[in-house]
């Protein structure tokens, strides 16, 4: 299920408005995911505060931001070039693979609320599919 | 037995009186057929979308039976294992990821994480039913 130019261009149009907002809408993806999936806590518990909006939340929200930011320009080789990401998802974070497909629903969900007109089938389809490769990508070290 | 609590119980019943099933239903499932167009293999017969209203009443009957959800989708959970034969992995991930992601768009900022988070735990309980009946 590799990226079409036609869904790169998609993605890369979607991201070059969400990004206008990349303070808030990586904060709300973490604080709705950690709220809607708690299983997901698990991973935060050195945290004071987990609720949505809260100062940690929002600002570990902005870095996930800034990775997926860093995707987008690489979505040409986002195999490739995630390794750097890859090695701290798999050896520092131990982050299990399947929750990144929990994150990508979440970011989904904030960005169908923000930007509900851009969010179109089309659209939505080109996003999953880059979001599920930077999965992936972030997964290449993992074993 | 489902445990909610009043907060779940009223998002729930305000999410369903919002939206427009006839809007709702189609663009949920026009979408998934869409995104996951493995999906329109289930499709062939269901006939013209705006049937699609249909799967709406579905849930709205969920929503009228919150504390016996598992004897008010026995028929239904029968029909998609023994009929239509869903792969009953795509409940969740296909269909209702989709569905919650028309619903926020529809609701927009009213969609907050706590309201979403009621609705998810509704979808669950629904997709759990559905499975019931596979053998």
């Amino acid at each position: 299920m590799s990226l079409t130019e036609k869904d790169k261009a998609a993605v890369k149009a979607l991201w070059a408005k969400v990004s206008k907002v990349v303070d808030t809408v990586g904060g709300e993806a973490l604080g709705r995911m950690l709220l809607v999936y708690p299983q997901t806590k698990t991973y935060f518990s050195h945290w004071p505060d987990l609720t949505p909006g809260s100062e940690p939340v929002m600002v570990h929200g902005k870095l996930i931001l800034g990775g997926v930011t860093e995707a987008v320009s690489k979505i040409d080789n986002l195999s490739g070039g995630l390794l750097e990401l890859s090695e701290l998802h798999a050896f520092k974070l131990r982050v299990d693979p399947s929750n990144f497909k929990i994150l990508a629903q979440s970011f989904m969900v904030v960005i169908a609320t923000m930007f509900p007109k851009d969010f179109t089938p089309e659209t939505h389809v080109a996003f999953d599919k880059f979001l599920a490769a930077v999965a992936l990508g972030l997964s290449e070290k993992y074993r | 037995m489902v445990a909610w609590t009043d907060f779940e119980r009223a998002t729930i019943k305000d999410i369903f009186s919002k939206i427009d099933y006839e809007v709702v239903g189609p663009a949920a499932i026009s979408r998934f057929l869409i995104v996951y167009p493995w999906t329109q293999r289930y499709f062939a017969g269901f006939g013209n979308l705006y049937n699609a209203a249909v799967v709406m009443q579905g849930l709205e009957k969920v929503v009228k039976n919150m504390d016996n959800i598992k004897a008010t989708f026995t028929e239904l959970s029968t029909l998609h294992s023994e009929k239509l034969q869903v792969d009953p992995d795509n409940f969740m991930s296909c269909s209702f990821d989709c569905l919650a992601i028309v619903v926020a768009a529809q609701l927009g900022k009213d969609f907050t994480p706590e309201v979403h988070a009621a609705f998810q735990k509704f979808l669950a309980v629904v997709v759990s039913s559905l499975r019931r009946q596979y053998y």
